[in-house]
């Protein structure tokens, strides 16, 4: 794997090996907390930050780190990261806490972030690593604010309901559409079938590119290609 | 690998050890108030739904007390009981109490008994019902909850403290009759705790703050 520039750092983390979508890594949280938009936003967040520091980390200590104690210094890394989300949650957005739970704590099992520690910061300059903890963080919170939004829409019919969790002041249903959704959605199943959903959507508009570029190359021998 | 790496490998898993605790430290120094206040708040918050009407002066969350089991409220873990007092004179008090026989897991309940043992109100805590079906007795939701309001161990009687498939008098959910089932059950319960205990429960002293 190239470093490459800032990016394409980012376009590798948003889509091209998007965590959640490609690499199917971090499903746990991916699918319980993703009720609502908010709550993917939440938790989508503080694993951005998580992973942008870990891997900030990881990536400033890796001379020192010999080959047979990296796992545990990732673990004590990324555990006393966790912990200092999981004490800001409760500080400043105690309702936010208290609706993602356990998942907060649960950052720290998170696959896609030991992953990321593996694989490219214990071997890249710390830019990259902070430009790849920000790229793959993105991916994955972008994939729980999609799937989020989707289900809350399909399943209880609003949007941004609660979103005073994270602005404060008054408690906030959200934009209703109608009275009630498709249950299914909320429900464990529709977690599966929207991420199903959303891996299918991003295959098919990468088929979609790879026939147009096809085309288009052959039509055009020689123009520079991105 | 050699005696010299492996205390040199020990020492900079040491260090590292040390800088990460630091850091969790400082981040609890520096939340650890917020967060204590936080709670506090969200706990007088939360107690205030069950004493709607009610008149009092006290710091709610400073009155807390714990009834250790065996005791023959529901559940059968430590309950909790607030009392709240006007000028001094006991008023009302708030339990919260767990029911056992819910669709699925325990269901936490706040139950607000004035001193004449009507109800003030009641607020489910913590729940795992079913979505859609069973949630319906969250405030949020429905306004099922509210119907217990003014209630009390005569109105009705204690054997039509029941949902109406059982006999009773308080209306069931639909698609749900388990779930109102052992809410109407747990506050009867402690409706007759607290008929039976009333006097002792104000003249304890406070087991301190928390939760």
């Amino acid at each position: 794997m190239t470093s490459g520039g800032f990016i394409e750092r980012l376009q590798s983390g948003l889509w091209r090996d998007n965590p959640g979508l490609v690499q199917l890594l971090g499903l746990c949280p991916l699918l319980a907390v993703t009720t609502t938009f908010v709550n993917g936003l939440g938790l989508g967040a503080a694993t951005l930050i998580v992973l942008t520091c870990s891997n900030a980390l990881v990536s400033a200590t890796r001379r020192w780190i010999r080959q047979e104690i990296r796992i545990p210094i990732y673990v004590l890394i990324i555990a006393s990261l966790v912990t200092c989300i999981e004490l800001i949650f409760k500080a400043w957005f105690p309702t936010l806490d208290r609706s993602l739970g356990i998942f907060i704590p649960l950052i720290v099992t998170n696959c896609a972030i030991v992953a990321r520690a593996e694989v490219f910061a214990s071997r890249n300059s710390i830019g990259a690593s902070i430009a790849d903890g920000i790229g793959m963080g993105a991916g994955f919170a972008m994939l729980l604010m999609a799937i989020g939004a989707f289900r809350e829409l399909v399943g209880q019919a609003t949007i941004l309901s609660r979103l005073d969790m994270i602005t404060g002041g008054e408690h906030f249903d959200g934009f209703s559409f109608a009275d009630s959704g498709l249950l299914l959605a909320i429900l464990p199943p529709g977690a599966f079938f929207s991420l199903a959903l959303a891996v299918a959507l991003k295959n098919y508009v990468d088929r979609r590119r790879r026939i147009s570029r096809g085309t288009t190359r052959s039509r055009s021998l020689g123009r520079s290609q991105q | 690998m050699s005696d010299r790496t492996v205390i040199k490998t020990g020492l900079t898993l040491a260090a590292i050890a040390a800088i990460c605790t630091a850091l969790v430290a400082a981040t609890y120094q520096l939340t650890e108030e917020r967060i204590a206040a936080n709670q506090k708040a969200l706990l007088e918050k939360a107690l205030q739904p069950a004493l709607a009407g009610v008149f009092y002066d006290s710091s709610v969350s400073e009155s807390r007390l714990v009834v250790q089991p065996p005791h023959e409220l529901p559940g059968n873990d430590a309950a909790i009981v607030y009392r709240v007092f006007a000028e001094q004179a006991p008023v009302a008090a708030l339990f919260a109490v767990t029911a056992r026989d819910g669709f699925s897991g325990p269901i936490r309940i706040l139950v607000g008994i004035g001193f004449d043992g009507t109800v003030t109100g009641v607020r489910i805590l913590e729940h795992r019902e079913t979505p859609g079906l069973g949630d319906k007795i969250e405030s949020s939701r429905t306004d099922w909850i509210f119907q217990f309001d003014g209630r009390s161990l005569g109105d009705p009687k204690v054997t039509a403290w029941a949902i109406r498939d059982d006999g009773g008098d308080f209306d069931q959910l639909t698609g749900a009759s388990v779930t109102p089932r052992a809410v109407v059950h747990a506050i009867r319960d402690t409706l007759l705790y607290f008929d039976s205990h009333r006097d002792e429960i104000f003249s304890l002293e406070a087991s301190g703050e928390g939760e």
